[in-house]
Formats: C-alpha cells, sequence, structure tokens
C-alpha cells in the first residue's frame, strides 16, 4: 500500500514541475474556462457589428470604440474618472486620520479595527440600500431637518451624483483605512523617539517621519479604493439617476434596454482599461518606493 | 505613539465611525418601527418579521443563498488551495505570471465578469440556473481563496514538512500531518471570505442567474426597485445577522485553534 | 559492510542552483562515528551539502554521487535512507506536543504502539529534560534550549546512523551554546551515532570536530582534524577563517627543493625570512605565509630576538583580552600584525608594551605555513 503509494508520488515529487502542474491544472482550467474566456468572447464582440434584434452580427469593425468621441459617453468617462477620483480622495481624508487613531489607541485598537471590518462582512446591497433610507424624500435625513426646522421642504438628496459619492465613499472607506493602519503600526516606535531626540517633535515629527513611512499603504489604499470605484454598478444604479450614471451603468444599459452588444462590449474593454492603467501607475510608483 | 489624540482629530474619528455605522444601525431599528411609509418613529413592532414568514419566496432565495455560497465556497476552496499549494511549492515557468494572473478576476470590475459571462452561456447556449451561478460563483471566489491560502503558504517554515520526511513520512503523509493542520487557518480565513463573497454577490448573480434562480441579494435587489418597504429592513437586518454570527463562529473556531 | 568504510561518501558531487553552483565537485567520506564538521561562511555551500545529503536536494544530472553505507542515494527521498536530522531553527511541529513530537517518526515507522511511549521517555531522558514536566508542552511553552533537547530526541529516538545537524546552536546565547556543546560531543560518543555537523563557527568546530571540512566558495578548501586546519592551513582562506592570522608575502628563494632544510622567502624590502621547505612552490615564484599571533613574539630592538625570523615595527595598540594580550605592531611597510602574549598571571603590573614603542617581532621559521595559491 505505503510502497505503491510512494511509487506512484515518485515522479511527482521527483520533478516539481509536474507536482506543481497537476495540482494547479484544475483550478486554472475552471478559470480559464469561466473567466478568460468569457472575456476573449467579450473582446470579441466588441469589434463585431451589431445584431438586429441584439447579438451581434459578423463583420469587424472599430465604431464601436469610435463612439467613445460622442459627447453624450464622453461625458460619461469623465464622470466615472472624477466619482471615482473624488471618492479616493474623500476616503484618504477621512480615513487616514481612522487608521492614525486606531494605530495609537492601545488597548482599544483590537476593539476599534474590528469596528473598521465590521462592515466588509456586512452586504454591500444591504449598506447601499441603507442609504436610500437615509437620503431619501421622507427618509431619517429629510425628516430630521425638518423637525429641526431647517427646512421647509425635504431636499433632493437621492438620485444626485453626490450620492453615489456618498454612497461609495461609505462603501469602501474600510479599504483605504486597513492598509494605512497597516503601515502605521509597522513603524518603529524608535523612529519616533529618534526623531524626537534629534529635535522633531508635533507636526514636524508627523510630516517627516510617520508619513513618508505611511506612504506605501496610503498607495495601496488608494488603490484599493480607486479601482472598484470605477467599475462601480450598484451604488450608481440604486443612488444615482440619469445624470450621475457611470462606465457600469453603461455597460448594463448596453446589453439591456439599449441591445447593443458590440457597444456594451467595447464599453467594458474601456472600463478594464482604465482599470489597468490605474493599475500600471500604482505599480510603478511602488517599484520606485522600493527602489529608494 | 502612547500620547493622546488632538480633541479635533479625536472628533473626526469619532464622525467617520458615526457614518461607517450609523446607516445599518438606523437600518436595522427601522425593522422594528411601526411606521410604514415615514421614517418617523411610530413604535414597537416586529409585524415585518412576521411578515417575512408569509413571503415564500424569500425564505426560497435564502435556501438558494445558502446552497449556491456552500457549494461554491467548497469547490472554490479547494480548488484554490491547490493552486496556492503548487504556487508555493516551487518556482517554474510561468508561475509569476500564473500568480499574478489570480489578481486579475479581482481586479476586473464585476459587471464585466457578469455580462462577460453572460454572453458565454448565450453563446454555447446553456441554460441560465443555479448550475450557472455556482460555476460563477466558484470562478470569482477562487483566487481569493488562493490569495488568502497562498499567503498563509509562504509564511509558513518549510522545513517542518522536511522534518516530517526525515521523520519517514511521505510527501503525502507530511502534507496530512503537518502541512494541513498549519494550514488550516488560512483555509478557514479563504473560505469564510469566499463564503461571504458569495452570500453577498449581487451584480454577477443578476446576470448569470436567469428567473428560476432568485438568490436573496437579487430579490432584495427587485424589492428596492419597486420601492422602499419596511419587509426589506427585516431581511436586510437578517443577512446582517447571518454574516456577523458566520464571522464570529469562525473567529471563535480559530481563537480556540490557536490557544 | 565493515567498520573501517565510510558511512557517508560524497563522489565528485556538483549541485546547481540556476547556473551558479552551490556545490561544486565535492568530494569527501565520513568514518562510522565520526563528528565531521562541514564549515565555512554563509553561501559557501555547506548547507547544500549537508541537504543533498538528507536527500532535500539531489546533485544535479551527472553531478556525481551521494553514498550512505555504500550504496548510491542519489534518488532516494529523505524517508527512504536512515538519518536524522537537527534543524536550524528546530522545526518543532508547533500543533504537537512534545512528546507527540517525538513520536512522530515512530508513528511513521509503524512502531508498535505499546512500544512508543516507553521510547519517547528514554528519548527525553537522554537529552536530559524530564519526562514527567515536559512531555505534554507544546514547543511555545518551551525555551530555546528545551526546544533543542526535543529536536535532538525527535531525531535520536528513531536510532539512525547519521545524525545530520544543522547549525543546531546558532539561536542559543553563548552560555547554552558551551554546554550543549559538550552535551553534542558526549552524546556523538556514548551512542557511537555518526554525527555530520554544519556550523559557521569556527570555535564551534574546533570544539567539537574528529575532522572538519572547511567550505569555500562551493568547494573544500581543506579537510582535516582541527590541529591540522589550524596548525597547517592551506590556504590564505582557511588560515584567515580559522582563527587570525598574520599574513605575509614575499618570493621563494633559491635552494634544493624537497630536502627539508628551511627557505628564504624574500621580502619586497629586501628583508628575508626563513620558512619550511615547500616542495610545491617553485623557487622565484610569489608565495604568502601565515604566521598565527600566538606564534610570534616581541622583544625590545636591542635585545636578542626569540626567533630567527625578525620584522621591527612600532606598537600601535595593546588589546588586554584577560587570557592573553594582543599587541597590534605596525611594521617599516606599513602593515600591521597581530601578536598574542600569554597573560603569565602578573596581573598587577603594569602592561608591559605601551603604545608608540619600537619593538622587533620575532618568530621560529617552523611557526610559519606556506600557503597554497588558491
Amino acid at each position: 500500500m505505503t510502497g505503491l503509494r510512494r511509487r506512484l508520488l515518485g515522479p511527482l515529487v521527483r520533478r516539481p514541475a509536474a507536482g506543481s502542474w497537476a495540482l494547479l491544472t484544475p483550478g486554472l482550467l475552471w478559470l480559464l474556462l469561466f473567466f478568460a474566456v468569457p472575456l476573449a468572447v467579450l473582446l470579441g464582440y466588441s469589434v463585431m457589428q451589431r445584431g438586429t434584434y441584439g447579438g451581434v452580427a459578423p463583420g469587424f469593425t472599430l465604431e464601436h470604440y469610435r463612439r467613445f468621441s460622442d459627447p453624450i459617453y464622453l461625458s460619461i468617462v469623465w464622470r466615472t474618472l472624477w466619482i471615482a477620483l473624488a471618492t479616493t480622495v474623500l476616503c484618504l481624508l477621512l480615513g487616514y486620520p481612522v487608521a492614525y487613531a486606531i494605530a495609537r489607541a492601545g488597548r482599544w485598537r483590537a476593539a476599534l479595527l474590528f469596528l473598521v471590518i465590521l462592515p466588509f462582512w456586512t452586504s454591500f446591497l444591504v449598506r447601499t440600500y441603507a442609504m436610500i433610507v437615509l437620503l431619501r424624500g421622507s427618509g431619517v435625513v429629510n425628516t430630521l431637518l425638518a423637525a429641526l426646522g431647517l427646512t421647509a421642504t425635504p431636499l433632493e438628496l437621492l438620485y444626485t451624483p453626490g450620492a453615489v459619492l456618498a454612497g461609495l465613499v461609505y462603501g469602501y472607506l474600510p479599504f483605504m483605512i486597513l492598509p494605512i493602519y497597516a503601515s502605521l503600526e509597522r513603524i518603529d516606535l524608535d523612529l519616533l523617539d529618534a526623531a524626537e531626540a534629534l529635535g522633531a517633535r508635533g507636526p514636524a515629527r508627523f510630516r517627516r517621519v510617520i508619513l513618508p513611512l505611511s506612504l506605501p499603504g496610503v498607495a495601496a489604499g488608494s488603490l484599493l479604493v480607486f479601482i472598484p470605484a470605477l467599475g462601480a454598478f450598484l451604488t450608481p444604479d440604486l443612488l444615482g439617476g440619469a445624470k450621475s450614471m457611470m462606465l457600469g451603468n453603461l455597460v448594463q444599459n448596453q446589453f439591456g434596454p439599449a441591445r447593443n452588444w458590440p457597444f456594451g462590449s467595447a464599453v467594458s474593454f474601456a472600463l478594464m482599461g482604465v482599470v489597468f492603467v490605474a493599475l500600471l501607475v500604482w505599480l510603478r510608483v511602488r517599484d520606485a518606493e522600493e527602489r529608494a | 505613539m502612547r500620547r493622546p489624540l488632538p480633541r479635533a482629530l479625536a472628533w473626526i474619528v469619532a464622525g467617520v465611525f458615526l457614518l461607517l455605522h450609523l446607516p445599518v444601525v438606523v437600518l436595522v431599528a427601522y425593522s422594528f418601527n411601526a411606521a410604514r411609509y415615514s421614517a418617523a418613529w411610530s413604535g414597537f413592532t416586529l409585524h415585518w418579521y412576521a411578515a417575512l414568514l408569509e413571503r415564500p419566496d424569500i425564505l426560497r432565495a435564502l435556501r438558494l443563498s445558502l446552497v449556491v455560497a456552500s457549494t461554491s465556497t467548497l469547490l472554490a476552496t479547494v480548488l484554490g488551495t491547490l493552486v496556492a499549494m503548487a504556487l508555493a511549492r516551487a518556482r517554474f515557468r510561468g508561475s509569476r505570471l500564473i500568480e499574478g494572473g489570480l489578481y486579475l478576476p479581482i481586479v476586473t470590475p464585476e459587471i464585466v465578469a457578469g455580462i462577460s459571462l453572460l454572453i458565454l452561456f448565450a453563446a454555447v447556449q446553456v441554460p441560465l440556473g443555479v448550475g450557472t451561478v455556482i460555476v460563477a460563483h466558484t470562478a470569482f471566489c477562487l483566487p481569493f481563496v488562493a490569495v488568502v491560502v497562498l499567503a498563509r503558504l509562504r509564511g509558513m517554515d518549510r522545513t517542518l514538512e522536511e522534518a516530517a520526511l526525515v521523520l519517514g513520512a511521505d510527501e503525502l503523509t507530511a502534507f496530512r500531518r503537518v502541512t494541513l493542520p498549519q494550514l488550516a487557518p488560512g483555509i478557514l480565513a479563504g473560505a469564510l471570505l469566499a463564503f461571504t463573497l458569495s452570500l453577498d454577490d449581487f451584480v454577477i448573480t443578476f446576470f448569470v442567474a436567469g428567473p428560476g434562480a432568485t438568490t436573496l441579494p437579487v430579490l432584495v435587489y427587485s424589492m428596492v426597485r419597486r420601492g422602499v418597504e419596511p419587509t426589506i429592513n427585516a431581511v436586510s437586518t437578517l443577512l446582517v445577522v447571518l454574516t456577523t454570527l458566520a464571522v464570529g463562529v469562525a473567529a471563535r473556531v480559530d481563537g480556540a485553534r490557536r490557544a | 559492510m565493515s567498520d573501517a568504510a565510510p558511512v557517508v561518501e560524497f563522489r565528485r558531487v556538483t549541485k546547481s542552483f540556476g547556473s551558479t553552483p552551490a556545490v561544486n565537485g565535492v568530494s569527501f567520506s565520513v568514518r562510522r562515528g565520526e563528528f565531521f564538521s562541514l564549515l565555512g561562511p554563509s553561501g559557501c555551500g555547506k548547507t547544500t551539502t549537508l541537504r543533498l545529503l538528507a536527500g532535500f536536494e539531489a546533485p544535479d544530472p551527472g553531478g556525481g554521487e551521494v553514498c550512505i553505507d555504500g550504496e548510491v542515494v542519489n534518488d532516494r527521498r529523505p524517508y527512504e535512507r536512515r538519518i536524522g536530522m537537527v534543524f536550524q531553527n528546530y522545526a518543532l511541529f508547533p500543533h504537537l506536543s512534545v512528546e507527540r513530537n517525538v513520536a512522530f517518526g515512530l508513528e511513521e515507522h509503524r512502531v508498535p504502539k505499546g512500544e512508543v511511549p516507553g521510547r519517547v521517555a528514554r528519548a527525553l531522558e537522554l537529552v536530559r529534560l524530564a519526562p514527567a514536566t515536559f512531555a505534554r508542552r507544546r514547543p511555545h511553552q518551551l525555551s530555546g534550549g528545551q526546544r533543542q533537547r526535543v529536536a535532538l530526541a525527535r531525531a535520536l529516538v528513531l536510532e539512525p546512523s547519521i545524525l545530520l545537524l544543522d547549525e543546531p546552536l546558532g539561536a542559543l546565547d553563548l552560555q547554552l551554546r558551551k554546554e550543549m556543546q559538550l552535551e553534542l560531543k558526549a552524546l556523538n560518543r556514548q551512542l557511537g551515532m555518526t554525527f555530520v555537523y554544519v556550523t559557521h563557527d569556527q570555535e564551534e568546530a574546533l570544539a567539537m570536530s574528529d575532522r572538519i571540512a572547511v567550505m569555500s566558495a562551493a568547494r573544500i578548501a581543506q579537510l582535516g582534524t582541527p590541529a591540522e586546519v589550524y596548525e597547517n592551513p592551506r590556504t590564505e582562506f582557511v588560515a584567515g577563517f580559522i582563527g587570525v592570522a598574520n599574513i605575509f608575502g614575499g618570493r621563494l628563494g633559491e635552494g634544493s627543493s624537497g630536502g627539508g632544510a628551511p627557505r628564504s622567502v624574500r621580502r619586497d624590502d629586501g628583508r628575508t625570512l626563513l620558512v619550511p621547505d615547500a616542495p610545491s612552490v617553485p623557487a622565484g615564484a610569489p608565495v604568502r605565509i601565515a604566521v598565527r599571533p600566538e606564534w610570534l613574539d616581541l622583544a625590545p630592538p636591542e635585545a636578542p630576538p626569540p626567533g630567527e625570523n625578525t620584522l621591527p615595527g612600532v606598537v600601535e595598540e595593546v588589546v588586554y583580552l584577560g587570557e592573553t594580550m594582543h599587541v597590534v605592531v605596525t611594521l617599516d611597510d606599513g602593515h600591521s600584525v597581530r601578536v598574542a602574549l600569554r597573560n603569565e598571571g602578573q596581573l598587577g603590573n603594569p602592561l608591559r608594551w605601551r603604545r608608540g614603542e619600537l619593538v622587533l617581532v620575532a618568530w621560529r621559521p617552523e611557526d610559519c605555513q606556506v600557503l597554497e595559491p588558491e
């Protein structure tokens, strides 16, 4: 029994590459079939003719990519970019102080950290819906404002770019806090004493020691917020209106009501393209940092 | 970092924490609010939870969500762990490329992944249903499991395996008796991540589910689209409690293991 | 299988990672019961050599043979070789108690269940851990020294014919290290087991080994008893790595080669030194010679020198080390040499040599070692 098993095991352990491929194949095949192949099909569709009743028709064309020069679509691209960027900046402004506070929270650290992680485990859909409950015409915020006598008529809070922004910041804030916290927590406390011994205290110590050392966390957090914000679909779908459509919604729109699959595919790849540019920029920044 | 926080900073931090948790707290509170339409508090009630029991579609969706999440978690955990083991074992031709490629599904916008699967299934005429949902969930959970388990494997002491080999265990036995017990928390963490990702997923499911396979998030979405009603608050509260419970149990199990 | 046959034999073994050889054409053999050390700086190939012996690595194709008990084991997995191993970081299984760690190998070797507890207890006693106190503890509840002992017990319980030790004492503090050195040496003698020991600590290797293979740049630079490698280092590397060496250069003068009579070495400054005969070096060729600090002596310039070889210099530094006193002397040509003088027990006396004093460094020809070019 053992002898047979070891004989069978032999070739796999003596040729590590063969063993590795045996382990890899099922998982890789799955990802190939249900992630890579669909993307390839989508890429193919993006350069085909539009079918009459949805779907695609044979024939190569780049017209779907050219349509981005249309001001309507161009404005969606710009909106997507600025909303994602604004989300990232807001998350950074709100998240950094929180990460900093947790890093020096002493015995409360674990509890505060738990409070940051908790939303991770809460359904994103539920959290987005909670924003509706807060922001809608007869929602909590408006009721409160009216009760305080601040507003006569309910404010139009929902279905605006502002609501989308609020929803995204609310949704992705933990992604910003955690990496920054991780990089702050790694800072050797002796460094701070050393800085102080060299005369840097308070703001100077923060600016010259803590901030530079936490930049990798800031970079990672920004990426973790920026990328999902770019591809956001649910948040603008539920909280936004016609004036806050993002690329994700445009994709859905083309495959749904508009029935223009090739253009929807092209939009998908435009979206992927922006994501990859963001990734490449981040990799560049990180490599430069590591080399320095 | 032992000095007290500046007061202004403390207020900002408190505000952010409020922002982070207030919406869900309000939501949970409102699931007990007797008022149907207004946001004003008009008394405590369990009416909306009772109403849930009369909604067989909600219970069906919940059951389906649990079936999908457990099946795809199992598949993704097994396949993802194998991939991680292969990548941790040795450098071989293409291993770095594959490792980098694992992040591709993670960074791809869900809407793109969902749509592309939809048109693939349409192109090869696979009928949409529970099967396609499980297939899709497994595909997007797998890289997360692989990345989590790989990190754990990389942090592990390889000499433990070697010690087992010198003591007479062959590679399979060494894996079972030494590597696996070390790896278990990592696998558990990966599985938990997969389970919650699958349970929560709306976007991808929305496209590959088809009419017969409504998971809870898809059902909640359609309810939200139709308009705000208190039953949604109740369902949402149940979902929050469910995932919190799962995480709590997992943390307990992990804590007990480490002690 | 006679006692004279080597237990371990490496025959021109080569192992490369990528295109760089980590072990390059290494040959040596280890005798039964021997305490054999592989000594060298990090990256010299000593750990790879040990891993080749353990079976974690295989020689390159056509890269020689690793033999255990006269059989070529190149293709055998670690569990198909009768070896035990103690790892640098102990590699105790963190999820198992001490007794389960020690029992692990017995279980894998299908030792009858009834025998296991007794053998585990005996192994723990052998490494001086009271089974009653330690058997149930987890590795993280042990001190470094105790972990070390458990690792040793886990390896010894299987009674392997060869025990491999990979820098096992590296993580211990000095006191404990000295103690464990003696214990390991005693175990080696008491059990009659062959020990192959990897270390970068030359003092440790000298103290414990029957023989030492000094490795450098993937090859064995010298193999011999501790006294041989210390007193007759063959290369400048060995001379410098084991202990301290003063190195002098020059050209070998004329003279009959192989006759055993001292030869002369002419230094660049025109002075000559007498050295033992070195048959392998032709006359006129550049040579380097090594002299240990404790074989040098100092004398005032006007006194009769305590050796035929003398070089004048100035005392640069006097370092008091307790057992010895090191005097650093700068020679005419700017080189400095280190002279070790024994502390004769006159602690109250003022130190004899002072900075800036003119001195003669002197030694006897037979105390020089002519080095081979590397």
